[in-house]
């Protein structure tokens, strides 16, 4: 398979705010019909100071200094609606919004506590988290599938499966590294992880505000592919998917890349004898705003999930393209907090309210940051009894291995 | 106001410790430095105080793993020079490093100054503080423990509030120049974004001192390290949320709490 | 024949703090260890209301100046220096309180003599004093053994159940009044008393504490939830009362209030010292963390590890159905 082909010109990440105009890009910010169209979409939009219409607005009449000196910014979940939804395709999620957030960065006079560790954290222990980087591959010690990490052993791999943070660390995301494991060795794949040596992938570190701490991560992890052998890396993460499809390639990345999500899809010929047990619930599937919305991947989850025997799989209202940001993107995830001092509704709740209205048991994700967000959501809604929340792994290895 | 801000690098205990196979000291093979938590209070102090009446903030560090990463982010939240002090063993005595830091005060220039600030305390102090010890050598006023200063540029009066128990504090007025060992600034330490800290790795530079190790100061000397017994351990209560409420419910009625 | 043991009282606005009575409680078995007296050294002005609880002691130096009325630690550490030089004692214990926080490095740094840090244990093994030392905020133990007269320990709260050192009477008292005052450029202001308006969670029986792996805010609910249905209150350590999320009154440990309900449930705590310190005089410990390592179990007498929202709630719900049925069998 050939590596993807990237939808930014290779010039994306070289743009600044100084030179925003010589850019294609930054030249078609000038064409905005100040409509709206991007504020009314935005999820938060309505509680911000200055929405994305109005941003736009005085950038174009030389006001920015007001915008980054506030904390309108923060409330950016880089959830891709704006983008998605601009008449003149002006890209606001992939290139103005991050430039202007790096600024913001730097003139706001407190970072939100939970962001700034969360940050911080990144940086020395590469997990957001702050776990022990010693620790990012104890979950393979709980795997029934022996894992190969590539520093004790690294012999060529078909597969590089980059894990990622919550995968490694969260205890539901470990949750879904055991049921890709099961799965990858069902399919006969040649895979290796790199244990300890892998670190953030640092998407959302870029679409807060920290392009530094991006570069950083990059460096890192770019070197570190380049000490092994293999032919392609596959990701259980949206969020590192979309930093190795578009930043890395400014350092260089032309690996081939999939997704989990997808990479199974790809195989699903093969795994769909294994699917033996019937499912009796009912499914609605939450599309990813970086799965969905900015790299398209709207089939694949779908069809992995109508291959579960039984199953009956529904969709919620806003779906697709028109899907409901979880609130976790672009460093939503260590904001809640902070938009809960703000009065903001907390968009996994407002998910997962339609998720319930739909009818369904059980709501499947594919990024490792929704299940604990939408768990969380479920229990707080009181809505613990009628739906549980899955990846599409764990509903997957429940079919293969007859448990439903 | 001329501040200098001691800092020091500390065990990371976000890493397992472990102990080394001598038996009385730690296991160096995974052991990561980090910036000792209330010293990143007093820097925060010290920039807090240098943006109220301007001056200058110098950071000076014994030399330990790690510390050029502290000292660079340092510089770039705003400080101004950045000293490390060479050749410091990690098992030298408190007073003999304290020693080492009066006389990299001279060597490196750092004096006169009006303040020393550093952490109340640091997690790996075994036989002394620091601020206390300085204050003694230097004869400079001293407080710890402290969580505001305030300085009255019309009276040039400074004021000093330090922690006492029960949320209870006290207002000291203190004359400089003094060392003051900080328990919390009074706002959080700042974020400072990576690129920031790069800057600063390309454009500013660490000085480094060199001071002898002063003579008739025996560090204690440690016989044995432990990890903490499991002998007083919680008796663990395992199972699913459930489970456990039902078991601890019987806990509590046991002890006559429900 | 060995010097006394020496205990330097933690006095705050004339009131003796608990700690004192913990270091005498350790003071007076060293004491009985090498056959000594166990003498405790009281610094102020005024003192005589404070003297009657101290009888575990053999006897109570009562230093009282007018310099000594406020807590400024030099005016006091020199004091104490240059009695220890005139009478020889072989140790001397100081809790590490807030107030007395620097008095024991700045009396061993004028004596010359070693000091050791955060002391939980201290005896005398084949002639020498050994000292039990926590490092790395809490996470590994020393030994240390010093054979110096005297040597200073700073002892860290809770090294003894406060009781063993609470008398109802007051030993013999000794009054010095001829002192050796250093001149000092540090004086008090005034106090400023805590928030008021807020509970007293040292009167509470059930607490509820937090600590930093609750994580966000939100998750407070679920704790406050805990305590309402236990008819207790919540409070915090450090990182939460520095977050906001909670007032300065509520915060526990070294800064924060000593606090000792019937019932403590740690949540989200890993039990740095500087907050184990002040709660682990609680009756029952119960300890909530998703680390199984953390620090908070060596103290607690019983441990879950899990997720603070997934066994919260659960015992909320628990306790309430438990309560209701205790009320039918009433009904």
């Amino acid at each position: 398979m050939a590596t993807v082909a990237s939808p930014h010109p290779p010039g994306a990440f070289e743009i600044t705010l100084e030179n925003l105009f010589s850019f294609p890009q930054g030249r078609r910010v000038l064409t905005c019909l100040q409509c709206g169209t991007c504020t009314a979409t935005c999820p938060y939009g309505v509680g911000m100071q200055y929405p994305p219409r109005r941003i736009i607005g005085m950038l174009r009449t030389g006001q920015l200094e007001k915008v980054l000196t506030s904390d309108s910014l923060l409330s950016c979940v880089a959830c891709y609606a704006c983008t998605a939804k601009c008449p003149r395709g002006i890209e606001l999620t992939t290139v103005l919004l991050p430039l202007l957030k790096e600024q913001m960065l730097l003139s706001l006079p407190e970072v939100p506590s939970e962001l700034q560790r969360a940050l911080e954290n990144m940086l020395r222990y590469g997990n957001p988290m702050g776990e022990s980087p010693r620790k990012r591959a104890a979950w393979a010690k709980t795997s029934s599938i022996p894992i190969r990490i590539l520093p004790e052993d690294p012999r060529t791999t078909d597969v590089l499966w980059f894990v990622e943070c919550y995968t490694s660390y969260h205890p539901r995301g470990q949750d879904t590294a055991r049921a890709t494991a099961k799965i990858f060795q069902a399919l006969g794949i040649d895979f290796a992880i790199l244990g300890n040596e892998e670190k953030c992938a640092g998407e959302c570190v870029r679409l807060s505000g920290e392009p530094g701490l991006h570069n950083t991560l990059m460096e890192y992890n770019m070197q570190v592919f380049r000490k092994y052998k293999f032919n392609s890396i596959v990701t259980s993460c949206p969020h590192a998917y979309d930093a190795f499809r578009y930043s890395y390639r400014t350092a260089g990345f032309d690996y081939e890349l999939r997704l989990a999500t997808t990479f199974l899809a790809q195989h699903l010929e093969a795994l769909r004898p294994m699917l033996r047990g019937k499912a009796g619930y009912t499914v609605t599937y939450h599309d990813s705003c970086c799965m969905g919305r900015h790299n398209g991947f709207y089939e694949e989850p779908r069809t992995l999930l109508q291959a579960i025997p039984g199953i009956k799989l529904v969709e919620m209202t806003h779906n697709r393209v028109n899907t409901i940001c979880c609130g976790g993107g672009g460093g939503g995830m260590w904001l809640d907090t902070y938009y809960k001092a703000k009065g903001y509704e907390r968009l996994s709740e407002r998910r997962v309210k339609e998720a319930v209205a739909t009818g369904a048991d059980v709501l499947a994700v594919a990024c490792p940051y929704e299940i604990s967000r939408f768990e969380d959501a479920v229990k707080v809604l009181g809505y613990d009894k009628r739906m549980i929340v899955r990846d599409i792994t764990e509903l997957l290895v429940e079919s293969m291995e007859g448990e439903i | 106001m001329k501040i200098v801000v001691l800092l020091k690098m500390v065990p990371d205990v976000v890493e397992e410790l472990e102990i080394a196979p001598d038996g009385k000291s730690l296991d160096t093979t995974y052991l990561r430095m980090i910036l000792n938590d209330s010293d990143n209070h007093a820097l925060e102090e010290a920039l807090l105080l240098k943006e109220r009446h301007g001056g200058k903030v110098c950071l000076l560090a014994p030399d330990a793993p790690e510390v050029d990463d502290a000292l660079f982010a340092a510089l770039a939240k705003g400080a101004d020079r950045a000293v490390k002090i060479a050749g410091i063993d990690a098992a030298e005595g408190t007073r003999a490093v304290v020693a080492r830091i009066v006389q990299a005060l001279s060597t490196a220039d750092l004096l006169p100054a009006d303040l020393i600030l550093t952490g109340a305390q640091a997690i790996d102090d075994l036989d002394g503080l620091v601020a206390p010890l300085l204050a003694q050598t230097l004869r400079w006023s001293h407080l710890s423990v402290v969580n505001q200063v305030r300085f009255d540029a019309s009276t040039g009066v400074t004021t000093v509030t330090k922690e006492f128990p029960g949320g209870l504090r006290a207002e000291f007025e203190i004359k400089l120049p003094a060392v003051l060992g900080i328990q919390s600034a009074e706002k959080p330490p700042r974020y400072v974004p990576v690129a920031k800290v790069r800057a600063a790795m390309k454009s500013l530079q660490i000085d480094s001192t060199t001071v002898p190790i002063a003579a008739g100061m025996p560090a204690l000397e440690i016989q044995s390290m432990a990890k903490p017994s499991a002998a007083g351990h919680a008796e663990m209560l395992e199972g699913l949320p459930e489970a456990v409420a039902g078991k601890l419910c019987d806990v509590l009625a046991a002890h006559g709490l429900l | 024949m060995s010097g006394n043991i020496w205990v330097v009282a933690a006095l705050c606005r004339g009131r003796l703090l608990d700690a004192t009575y913990e270091a005498v409680a350790l003071g007076r078995e060293l004491a009985e260890n090498l056959g000594t007296k166990l003498e405790v050294l009281l610094l102020g002005h005024e003192l005589k209301d404070v003297l009657g609880t101290l009888g575990i002691a053999d006897a109570v130096l009562c230093v009282e100046h007018a310099a000594l009325a406020d807590p400024v630690p030099e005016v006091h550490a020199h004091v104490v220096a240059r009695l220890a030089g005139t009478r020889h004692p072989q140790a001397i214990l100081v809790p590490q309180t807030n107030v007395t926080w620097e008095l024991g490095s700045l009396v061993a740094g004028e004596l010359g003599v070693p000091y050791v840090n955060s002391c939980t244990e201290l005896r005398m093994v084949e002639q020498t004093l050994e000292a039990h030392t926590v490092l790395y905020g809490g996470k590994v133990e020393a030994i240390v053994r010093t054979k110096h007269a005297p040597s200073i320990f700073g002892l860290v709260s809770g090294v003894r159940a406060v009781e063993k050192g609470y008398a109802d009477h007051a030993p013999a008292t000794e009054r010095i009044t001829e002192v050796d005052v250093q001149p000092t450029s540090v004086q008090l202001r005034r106090y400023l008393e805590p928030e008021a308006g807020d509970i007293d969670i040292s009167k509470e029986e059930v607490l509820v504490g937090v600590g930093r792996g609750i994580e966000t805010r939100d998750n407070l609910e679920v704790s406050k939830e805990l305590a309402d249905v236990l008819g207790g209150a919540i409070c915090g350590s450090r990182p939460v009362i520095d977050q906001g999320w909670l007032p300065l009154s509520r915060q526990v440990g070294k800064s924060g209030a000593t606090v000792k309900p019937k019932l403590y449930i740690a949540a989200g705590i890993s039990g740095a010292p500087e907050h184990v310190e002040g709660m682990k005089g609680s009756g029952l410990i119960i300890a909530i963390n998703s680390d199984p390592q953390a620090p908070i179990f060596q103290v607690a007498h019983y441990g879950i590890v899990a997720k603070l929202l997934d066994v919260l709630p659960a015992l909320t719900e628990a306790i309430r159905s438990r309560s209701r049925r205790g009320m039918k069998q009433y009904a």
